[in-house]
């Protein structure tokens, strides 16, 4: 393939881990926003999603769609409510107090991956895709009789790909609608902004914390259920989605949605771009220090807040 | 007399708000020198930017004839300044005795137990410093203040939470110091500046608004009607 | 009997304590002491960070690999002998710990646990990155027969055992020493409330940088000995779980007490031991331990004795 081609291909496949990474990340942020904690087994509720979502799928017979959408709908409320519990029992009880969040959600990180490993066992397997269908994509060039189209070998997407786009684009809008349109987004707000006033103005703080908690691990979810038609769901395939969702909150400045969201476009699309070019290995190295580097440096990132 | 302290146009900006707005002032060795003025006048960020708590938007500072601008509150403090913080800060889960030990620099025994003794807190030196009362924690930060010997000693509001006979023996304290140490006080108990202070500055809105000896502050109209009596 | 005495014969006790037990447990046991001990050293090397100044890294298996690959490559590559290659550990560790303290410490609470894992995150990417010299994940084994000091074979149970407890002691003792002198107690301090600490004129930032650099100095030798002890260098060492587990231990067995770091390893060495007879998710452990640690102990076995019954635990 040409140079041109290649990079098209190499969008395209950024793109569609950028749109996975925008939903993580998102959940990551929104957390981190409201409740001012960091939540390290984020990645966990990622893989749950995964991996609910195959015995969702799996013993559904009959068109592969009927599967995937079950399992769209009941994975994340499955994680959401595993994090409802961690929230209840671990986060209430050390009072949401920074560190000791960190040092928990550590433990709990464990907890759930090493029950997946228990249960759903340490095989990779991959949920059926409800739809997929190969497009060849054209590619143009200047010829003797002008602009010319042609397909170039290799340079193909499939519609499954091109939908998980479509859908994340779809949450994200959602989202925002949730957070600048209904009550319940009014009141993540005024919690975000103030805990204090929140509290005398008769806000359920303690309320809030857990829907934020089990929305942020329901969209980590949900993102995974998205992805796991084309990745394969593994107890171990939290850990990727976490790190990069860190970086691209903290890239993209602790608690602001725009901000993540640009940052998970930037973050996904160089991460899938680079590393057609670069060892992904060497991509992650450069991506790492950069984010250590940032919060060095410019720790309020590109919008939002520093972290104290 | 010759000048300990001295700063030139002292400025610190938050925001917009100008909390401290280019003060001139001079501190004479020795002298009991009390800083009063309405809540947000600008006293502890004053203090603050004095002691390089804080750092000053814009002016100097001069400690002992030197520039001390520049130089990082660590520095200021090993060069004989003590700072007591108006919000009770001591180190709330070690003991009284490490609390001094630490303001010392050593654990010297005798020398840890004499501190806590100016403030009658000896016989609770292995107490944990978080269990004592609020008016027995102002009590041990100004002994950690005062273990340090330094030569200025700022003092944020000391008196407040201390009871009537905790403040006649922190008078006796302050008087028991003067002479070898000079202090820079701010305090809101009228009795207390009145009891202690040689000279009085009075702070408004981040300026200088009078000076003089208590007598000349008392018989201020201006002083009088804003501000005395308000604490 | 003064706290210092008291405290010298605690740290002396347990020394001789280890040499008989060292003496008298069966070959395997022995073993598994010998690397406790090692594995201790990492987290008394964690603890002066974590448990006496209050900076919780969560890179700190970047100090402790550094120690490993400086001593495992200068003796595999370079056929360095068994000291020249530990100094090359040390000091590769101590140079590490130098440049990410002047980086980190501009930050401080959660952004400081952040940048050193990223940091950690980094370091461990580039050991994959670098397999050709390291081995990658499957690292690389050092040849038994360079494993040798002066004649002495580190391969002998007995020897390594006792190699082990040396590592061990000059740790212990210089750490617990450490927390009696002037600079020891401003790390409490720093610990206890930093802004009060430098308003009584210390330097608190020189105090956290020497902090670092001791703290990564000692997990980054425990690294490089376990590379000459052990014969294995690989890049699990330098994963994010081996910046947790000193964590772990350090928690489990009394953060900011001299003697927790062995106990918590002690105690957690042998019930992953006993786990992971029964299940391949013996993680689990780790996971359940720290949540029960946040939830009910943070103290730790040996904070709760103190606290409890014995005060003057150093
Ligand atoms: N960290 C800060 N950020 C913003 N404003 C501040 C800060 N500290 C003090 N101020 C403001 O500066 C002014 C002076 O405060 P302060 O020096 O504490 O007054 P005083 O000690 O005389 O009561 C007040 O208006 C206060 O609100
Ligand atoms: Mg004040």
């Amino acid at each position: 393939m040409d140079f041109g081609p290649h990079l098209l291909l190499a969008i395209l496949e950024g793109a569609v881990g950028a749109a996975v990474l925008a939903l993580t990340a998102l959940g990551l942020s929104l957390v981190f926003g409201v409740m001012r904690v960091v939540n390290v087994a984020h990645g966990e509720f990622f893989m749950l999603g995964a991996v609910v979502a195959w015995f969702i799928a799996s013993p559904i017979a009959g068109h592969p769609a009927i599967g995937f959408v079950a399992a769209l709908a009941l994975a994340p409320l499955v994680a959401g409510a595993i994090a409802v519990v961690v929230d209840r029992f671990v986060l209430k009880e050390v009072e949401y107090d920074p560190e000791a969040t960190i040092v928990g959600t550590i433990g709990v990180l464990y907890i759930i991956q090493q029950s997946a490993l228990m249960i759903y066992g340490p095989e990779a397997r991959p949920v059926e895709p409800p739809f997929n269908h190969r497009i060849a994509l054209p590619w143009f060039e200047w010829g003797e009789t002008g602009l010319e189209f042609y397909y170039p070998w290799g340079l193909s997407t499939t519609s499954y790909k091109l939908f998980v786009i479509v859908a994340a684009i779809g949450i994200l809008l959602a989202f925002w609608v949730i957070m600048s349109r209904t009550r319940l987004g009014l009141i993540m707000r005024a919690t975000q902004l103030d805990r204090e006033t929140a509290l005398a103005f008769g806000i359920p703080v303690q309320r809030v914390y857990s829907i934020v908690f089990g929305f942020g691990a329901a969209l980590a979810a949900l993102a995974a259920v998205l992805i796991v038609p084309i990745q394969q769901a593994h107890y171990l395939m939290g850990h990727d989605p976490l790190l990069l969702s860190f970086i691209v909150v903290i890239i993209g400045g602790l608690g602001s949605v725009r901000g993540t969201v640009v940052a998970a476009l930037l973050i996904g699309m160089s991460d899938g771009i680079i590393s057609v070019f670069l060892s992904p290995t060497l991509s992650k190295i450069l991506a790492t220090l950069l984010v250590a580097l940032v919060l060095v440096f410019r720790p309020q990132g590109l919008y939002g807040k520093k972290m104290a | 007399m010759s000048l300990l302290l001295e700063t030139k146009g002292l400025t610190r900006i938050y925001g917009g708000l100008r909390a401290v707005d280019g003060v001139d002032y001079t501190l004479a060795k020795g002298e009991i020198h009390a800083l009063i003025g309405p809540n947000g006048a600008g006293k502890s960020t004053f203090v603050g930017m004095v002691s390089g708590r804080i750092p000053a938007s814009e002016g100097e500072v001069w400690f002992e004839g030197q520039n001390i601008t520049a130089l990082p509150a660590h520095t200021r403090i090993r060069q004989g300044m003590a700072y007591t913080f108006q919000i009770t800060a001591i180190y709330a889960r070690l003991s009284l005795f490490d609390n001094v030990a630490l303001a010392l620099g050593r654990q010297d025994r005798t020398d840890v137990l004499g501190a806590l003794d100016r403030v009658g807190l000896a016989d609770r030196a292995m107490q944990t410093a978080g269990d004592l009362a609020y008016g027995h924690q102002r009590l041990l930060e100004i002994a950690m203040g005062v273990a340090q010997a330094p030569r200025l000693l700022i003092l944020d509001e000391p008196t407040q939470g201390l009871a009537e006979s905790e403040i006649e023996g922190f008078n006796t304290l302050i008087r028991s110091l003067a002479g070898d140490t000079t202090i820079l006080l701010i305090e809101h108990n009228m009795q207390v500046v009145m009891a202690l202070a040689d000279e009085i500055t009075v702070l408004d809105a981040g300026k200088i608004l009078a000076r003089g000896t208590p007598q000349d502050i008392h018989a201020n109209a201006d002083v009088q009607n804003a501000y005395l009596g308000t604490g | 009997m003064t706290v210092d005495t008291r405290s010298v014969l605690l740290h002396l006790g347990l020394i001789a304590l280890l040499i008989v037990l060292g003496l008298v447990l069966p070959t395997y046991h022995q073993g598994n002491l010998a690397r406790i001990l090692v594995l201790a050293t990492y987290a008394i090397g964690f603890n002066v960070l974590f448990g006496y100044t209050g900076l919780l890294s969560l890179g700190h298996a970047m100090f402790f690999a550094a120690g490993m690959y400086g001593c495992g490559l200068a003796m595999h590559l370079g056929g360095w002998p068994v000291l020249s290659a530990l100094g090359a550990g040390i000091i590769a560790a101590a140079v590490l710990s130098l440049i990410v303290a002047l980086l980190a410490l501009r930050t401080i609470g959660v952004a400081f646990m952040i940048v050193t894992l990223m940091f950690a995150q980094a370091f461990f990417l580039t050991a994959l990155y670098l397999g050709e010299w390291t081995g990658g994940d499957e690292g690389f084994v050092i040849a038994q027969a360079s494993r040798q000091i002066a004649g002495f074979a580190l391969t002998d149970p007995l020897t390594r055992f006792f190699a082990a407890l040396a590592v061990f002691s000059v740790a212990l003792l210089i750490t617990a020493r450490m927390m009696h002198l002037p600079f020891g107690r401003v790390l409490i301090g720093v610990r206890e409330n930093e802004e009060r600490t430098r308003m009584l004129g210390y330097d608190t930032f020189r105090h956290k940088l020497l902090a670092v650099i001791i703290s990564g100095t000692i997990s980054g030798g425990a690294g490089a000995a376990y590379a000459v002890l052990f014969g294995y260098v690989g890049a699990t060492f330098a994963s994010v779980q081996y910046s947790i587990f000193p964590l772990l231990w350090v928690l489990l067995g009394g953060m900011g007490t001299t003697i927790g770091p062995l106990i918590g390893v002690a105690f957690m060495f042998y019930l992953i031991d006993y786990a992971s007879g029964l299940t391949n998710a013996y993680l689990l452990i780790v996971g359940a331990a720290l949540v029960l640690l946040t939830l009910f102990a943070r103290a730790g076995i040996v904070g709760e004795i103190r606290k409890r019954w014995v005060p003057w635990l150093p």
